[in-house]
């Protein structure tokens, strides 16, 4: 199943990075995962956390532009070869992938990847159809 | 059916009109020739004479007066009238250098009431309406020119002035105004603070009289459709008298010039040449009915174009385009004339909104442009390749109207600051820059 990812807008300025970071935790928001994609002139923030509706009305109210979407958390084994295995599948089923990140989840063997790519339900069913496990949200939470 | 303020000199003929400016241009030169020593120069320095003078047709044969001239005349130089026949001062704001100031008799003041008034009556304003004029009061001539004018319609008066934008907003809906005057920027502040108070539908505004600035069809497009009121320009200088010295009817096709009291003409910026109507180029007005500082052929350096076409609404007064910007807006970049108004156009096609900032550098020895402009809530990707296409398109079509390469940055929301008087839309960091 998919999960929301909230998104936000960064202008690359001392101190704004801070600023989002501040006000989510000052909100008591549980971040899980990060990613920045960065320009010269700003960055796109991604991150999975626990209470995204609330995190967008906090960040909204100040000011910034925020977006929730929809990404995939695939659990792969924590094992040299396992991202690169299910890139494989993707790729050879012709599903372009916009960008993804991973992380290590807590104290077990697995890694989750969080996969942007533009049809959700198709990537989810083509990784399971070839035992590629997609995390539940309770995992990613845990 | 439109209705006039004053429909005798709104719908009058042609021929009549000629005669009349025929008649006081003529009195006009000879008042000023007779008072004024620092274009009594000019015109000698020009060996004309007054009686070389008999109508419009000879309009051309005076000579020019600038800004510097009145910056040299400062203060008293170009009054014409004693002190003891003067009621008001009004000053420029200074921006693009030293103020101006200009003087008021009591009649100045009732005629300049009247053209704000006919204003008011052509954005469809009567005695009920309630007009909420926004505009700066004090030295600036906006507040002080539609209270004058919306007094003389009759209509109740809300001299809020500007800033405080929570309390003009507590205003517009406790007292219900119907007509906003103010500048278009402010406008459109007052537009995106409304929304976000939801309080749109509280409002009961009906039409807005929006000028002193540089404004785009798409910016009147924009705030018409966020206020759900009709927007109508209004032009005017405090050289020649204040707001009102032209005006838009319903027909939103250019502004009536109130020629019974102002002659417009556009000249070869380069040469002084005049130019014939339809061609583009620097207005120049001549004021034939105001006393205490009847300046004659005064260069605005605002470029536009005057139009005598038939007109729907029954107004014979001349009209002339939206100005293309005043050309102290007007940047010089690589050799390129640009008007911040157009780089607004392509902004608002691409559907980002009317909230930028152009910044102008000079790195090795060549001028760079910098478009700063609000990301909008609703254009932000968390796929920095749709941003990225964003900014090309911008890019592409800055390049393709002006023919110059621009950057173009991404901003967050709401990080311009807002005006809330004229907006400043443009940083020049050339100064001294080889």
């Amino acid at each position: 199943m998919a999960i929301d990812q909230l998104s936000v807008f960064v202008e690359n300025k001392q101190g704004k990075l801070v600023e989002v970071l501040e006000a989510l935790g000052q909100a008591g928001i549980d971040l899980r995962a990060l990613s920045i994609a960065d320009t010269a002139d700003y960055g796109v923030l991604r991150v999975i956390v626990d209470r995204p509706v609330d995190a967008l009305k906090v960040l909204t109210d100040l000011g910034f532009a925020v977006r929730i979407n929809q990404v995939l958390p695939v659990s792969v084994d924590d094992a040299p070869g396992a991202l690169g295995n299910t890139l494989r599948v993707l790729s050879d089923a012709g599903i372009f992938v916009e960008y993804l990140y991973a992380f290590v989840a807590h104290g077990e063997d697995r890694a989750f990847v969080i996969l942007r790519v533009a049809d959700n339900e198709g990537a989810e069913k083509v990784l399971r159809g070839r035992g590629i496990a997609i995390a539940s949200k309770e995992e990613i939470y845990k | 059916m439109a209705s006039y303020y004053e429909q005798k000199w709104e719908t009058m003929s042609r021929d009549e009109m000629r005669a009349h400016q025929d008649k006081l241009l003529a009195e006009q030169v000879r008042h000023v020739y007779a008072n004024v020593a620092y274009y009594r120069d000019l015109m000698d320095g020009k060996g004309v004479k007054p009686g070389d003078i008999h109508g419009v047709d000879d309009l051309k044969l005076l000579p020019f007066i600038s800004k510097d001239d009145l910056r040299e005349a400062y203060p008293y130089g170009m009054l014409a009238v004693p002190l003891s026949d003067t009621v008001r001062v009004q000053s420029t704001s200074g921006t693009t250098g030293k103020r101006v100031v200009a003087f008021y008799t009591q009649e100045d003041i009732d005629l300049w009431d009247r053209c704000c008034a006919r204003a008011i009556v052509a954005a469809g304003g009567s005695n009920k309406d309630v007009v909420h004029v926004s505009y700066g009061y004090g030295l600036f001539t906006g507040g002080p020119g539609l209270n004058g004018g919306s007094h003389l319609v009759g209509s109740l008066t809300l001299p809020m002035s500007s800033g405080n934008t929570e309390r003009q907003i507590q205003f517009m809906t406790d007292l219900q105004s119907t007509i906003l005057c103010c500048t278009p920027s402010y406008a459109a502040f007052l537009a995106e603070t409304i929304h976000e108070m939801g309080l749109r539908g509280k409002i009961k505004l009906k039409a807005g009289i929006f000028g002193a600035e540089a404004w785009s069809e798409e910016m009147r497009r924009h705030i018409e459709q966020r206020l759900g009121i009709r927007a109508y320009d209004i032009y005017g200088l405090t050289e020649i008298s204040g707001p009102g010295v032209s005006f838009e009817c319903e027909e939103q096709t250019g502004m009536h010039v109130n020629e019974d009291h102002f002659i417009p003409e556009i000249i070869n910026p380069i040469t002084g040449e005049v130019l014939p109507d339809g061609e583009k180029g620097e207005l120049v007005f001549t004021s034939i009915s105001k006393k205490a500082f009847p300046l004659l052929r005064y260069r605005t350096r605002d470029i536009c174009v005057l139009s005598r076409k038939a007109c729907s609404c029954g107004r014979t007064l001349v009209k002339m385009a939206k100005p293309m910007g005043r050309s102290d807006d007007m940047l010089i970049i690589r050799g390129v004339n640009v008007f911040p108004s157009q780089i607004e156009t392509v902004l608002i096609n691409c559907g980002f909104e009317a909230n930028y900032q152009l910044v102008v550098d000079r790195v090795n020895y060549s001028d760079t442009l910098e478009v700063r402009v609000e990301l909008t809530p609703e254009m932000f990707s968390d796929e920095v390749r749709k941003l990225e296409m964003r900014e090309r398109e911008v890019v592409d079509k800055l390049k393709s109207m002006l023919g110059i390469a621009a950057k173009v940055t991404l901003v967050q929301p709401k990080s311009i600051t807002r005006s809330e008087g004229k907006a400043v839309r443009v940083i020049d960091n050339r100064g001294g820059k080889l």
